[in-house]
């Protein structure tokens, strides 16, 4: 009876979401006058929906306990979780915005995204094998592993909350703007679309159907960007300096493309994103959370190894995508916004069709024809969704497993009702997201994962070590070290330049925290913490 | 049985080889984390204090000693997960299963 509800339940959002496409569809001609529309995209993406809604059908009868609802039974293995690690971490941000990156400043791109992968060796070498070995479903369980339960159960749930909201939030944003410019549809239609689909993942089919859609995200991602890559280096004979030299040729930056540029302006906020995206990254639940989907250390050790490699082929194939749009883009007056072309060269990159972020877009057409292009834009639209889906699952876990059965039931709670409530939360949270995607429409909120990785790194990551490494540390210490580390990061971001002056937009220099990237001064807050808990320890012991 | 697996955890604990084998994967684990660490940080602090010295011609050509380095540090996290895991997965793992048995046997 309550399978058939199921069922029912999940071909009806599905259905709910194809109206909603149609709807859309038809609504953006009306609006536009013209089929604006990307229907190869669409047809694509209709694809991935029925397949990943197909697995979610399947997940969800073999998705019983709590255990496999968070952790897939712990029968990944260490091949596939890498693979959905690298889904989880190779959001559509990061696929378009760094090869948009390097299409308008050439080098640049490449050391931001270094950046983004040097936190992985860490979390293998520090994070990963004591948290499979140690924990159950998420990272408070091995927080709290040595500490009073309650409290650290309390602080890691809400960093995890934190976290994942403020993800959410520039997820849902990105992926309304993105499927309006891609798909033509309208954006309260996207993000509708987005949530729902998110919801029947992550209520329905739980890990199982979470990683299967990370995986498959990954594969057709990897795939899709290998060959764009491979047209790219073809038209070149395979000879990366004869790229290289057509670059600088065209671009108007010239030679200055091939080195350092405007991006690291000093090196105090360098250093602090560069700390940020390190312990960061050993701190977002959704990616701690996937190392107890795998059945030992030694899968979760590989895992690592794999996503890592993954990630870094990514990041490798987005600096030559990146140079291919700059040798096959900027020379072609069809991606450019009309009148941006004064002649045959010189176009900037900025002026390029739906700014610099669409220049992966464009290069799969000029690579591929409009068939790729629709696979490219179907590719980013199901990133969005792996991620969130992700994202939606760490949320609710935090609630259910972390917030409500350890905290208000204190243990005492059946497994079939702890995986209710975590079912009932995500479709909260799913809601909760359309609802923040809507309200922010209208706000820049790049930021914002750049603040979930400070939160991340200065709340959940210095807790989650303190109380593996440091068998000093005290509830008390971890828990004003936490908060402390939760608000300052919250309050520093907040009053950056990029969100005091570019964001709020307060008048320039009355920002009053100079640096975009707090993680450093976090930094000194981490050691003023470790005093902290010191203190405590002492004045215990006494 | 809860006072058998605890009695084994003590045994385990007093076994002079687990000692070994801990001081030896920590020392493993936080060498190669300091690797990464001076690794990237000496790219990071490269770009912002010797701009120029990235932005030099590789071989006469227009690609320059940046693209290799930068290039390198991303094949550097591989290669040290992977020399992590080589050894973590053998060596380190062989020993904790030779433990565990000498432990359950005595």
């Amino acid at each position: 009876m309550i399978t058939q509800m199921r069922r029912a339940a999940i071909w009806l959002l599905a259905l709910l979401t194809v109206t909603f496409a149609t709807q859309a569809y038809a609504d953006s001609i009306q609006v536009t006058g013209k089929a604006d529309l990307n229907v190869e995209a669409i047809g694509m993406f209709l694809i991935f929906v029925l397949m990943t809604l197909g697995i979610t059908k399947w997940a969800a009868g073999r998705t019983k306990s709590a255990a496999d609802f968070y952790a897939a039974g712990g029968g990944i293995t260490g091949l596939q979780n890498g693979l959905a690690i690298a889904g989880d971490y190779m959001s559509a941000a990061s696929f378009l915005g760094i090869s948009g990156l390097v299409f308008a400043a050439g080098y640049d791109g490449l050391i931001y995204s270094v950046g983004w992968l040097v936190g992985w060796p860490i979390v293998l070498f520090l994070i990963a094998e004591r948290l499979r070995n140690l924990g159950k479903f998420t990272f408070a369980d091995v927080a709290a592993f040595r500490l009073e339960a309650l409290p650290i159960r309390i602080l890691s749930a809400v960093g995890t909350l934190v976290v994942v909201a403020f993800y959410l939030i520039a997820q849902m944003v990105g992926a309304g703007k993105l499927i309006q410019t891609l798909f033509g549809m309208d954006y309260l239609y996207a993000v509708v679309i987005v949530g729902c689909l998110m919801i029947v993942y992550v209520a329905f089919g739980g890990m199982v159907a979470t990683t299967w859609v990370q995986i498959i995200k990954a594969c057709l991602l990897l795939g899709g960007a290998s060959f764009m890559a491979l047209m790219v280096l073809a038209k070149f004979n395979f000879s990366p300096e004869a790229m290289f030299q057509k670059a600088v040729e065209i671009h108007p930056q010239a030679g200055a493309i091939m080195g350092p540029g405007a991006l690291v302006k000093d090196p105090i906020s360098t250093i602090s994103l560069g700390l940020a995206l390190m312990f960061g990254t050993a701190g977002l639940p959704h990616i701690l959370m996937r190392f107890f989907t795998v059945s030992d250390a030694k899968a979760a050790r590989k895992s690592v190894f794999y996503a890592t490699g993954f990630i870094g082929y990514f990041y490798i194939l987005t600096f030559i995508i990146g140079f291919g749009a700059i040798t096959l883009l900027l020379q072609d007056p069809s991606f450019f916004k009309a009148g941006a072309v004064p002649a045959a060269n010189g176009s900037s990159p900025a002026d390029v069709i739906g700014s610099g972020n669409m220049s992966a877009v464009h290069l799969s057409k000029a690579v591929g024809g409009s068939l790729f292009l629709g696979f490219i834009s179907a590719v980013a639209f199901a990133t969005i969704l792996a991620v969130v889906a992700g994202l939606t699952l760490a949320g609710a876990t935090a609630i259910s497993h972390d917030l409500y059965a350890s905290v208000i039931r204190k243990g005492k709670v059946s497994d079939d009702k702890e995986v209710r409530i975590s079912k009932i939360s995500a479709v909260v949270i799913g809601l909760f997201a359309i609802f923040l995607g809507y309200v922010f429409e209208k706000q820049n909120v790049a930021f914002m994962v750049g603040l979930a990785f400070a939160i991340a790194a200065s709340c959940n990551f210095p807790v989650l070590a303190m109380s593996v490494f440091w068998k000093g540390t005290t509830t008390w210490g971890a828990l004003i070290g936490g908060f402390l580390g939760l608000f300052s990061a919250t309050i520093m971001v907040i009053m950056s330049p990029s969100v005091w002056e570019t964001t709020l937009g307060h008048e320039k220099g009355t920002a009053l925290f100079p640096y975009d990237n707090p993680a450093l001064f976090l930094d000194v807050d981490r050691v003023l913490r470790n005093m902290v808990v010191l203190e405590t320890r002492s004045q215990r012991t006494r | 049985m809860a006072l058998d697996s605890d009695a084994l955890i003590e045994r385990v604990k007093s076994d002079p080889q687990f000692h070994e084998l801990v001081r030896r994967r920590a020392r493993l684990a936080w060498s190669l984390t300091a690797t990464m660490i001076v690794i990237y940080f000496g790219f990071v602090l490269t770009v912002a204090f010797h701009k120029e010295w990235l932005a030099q011609s590789l071989s006469g050509g227009v690609t320059t000693i940046g693209i290799p380095v930068g290039v390198g540090v991303i094949l550097s996290a591989f290669v040290l997960t992977g020399l992590y895991v080589a050894r973590a997965n053998t060596t380190f793992d062989d020993l904790t299963k030779g433990i565990i048995e000498r432990v359950k046997k005595s």
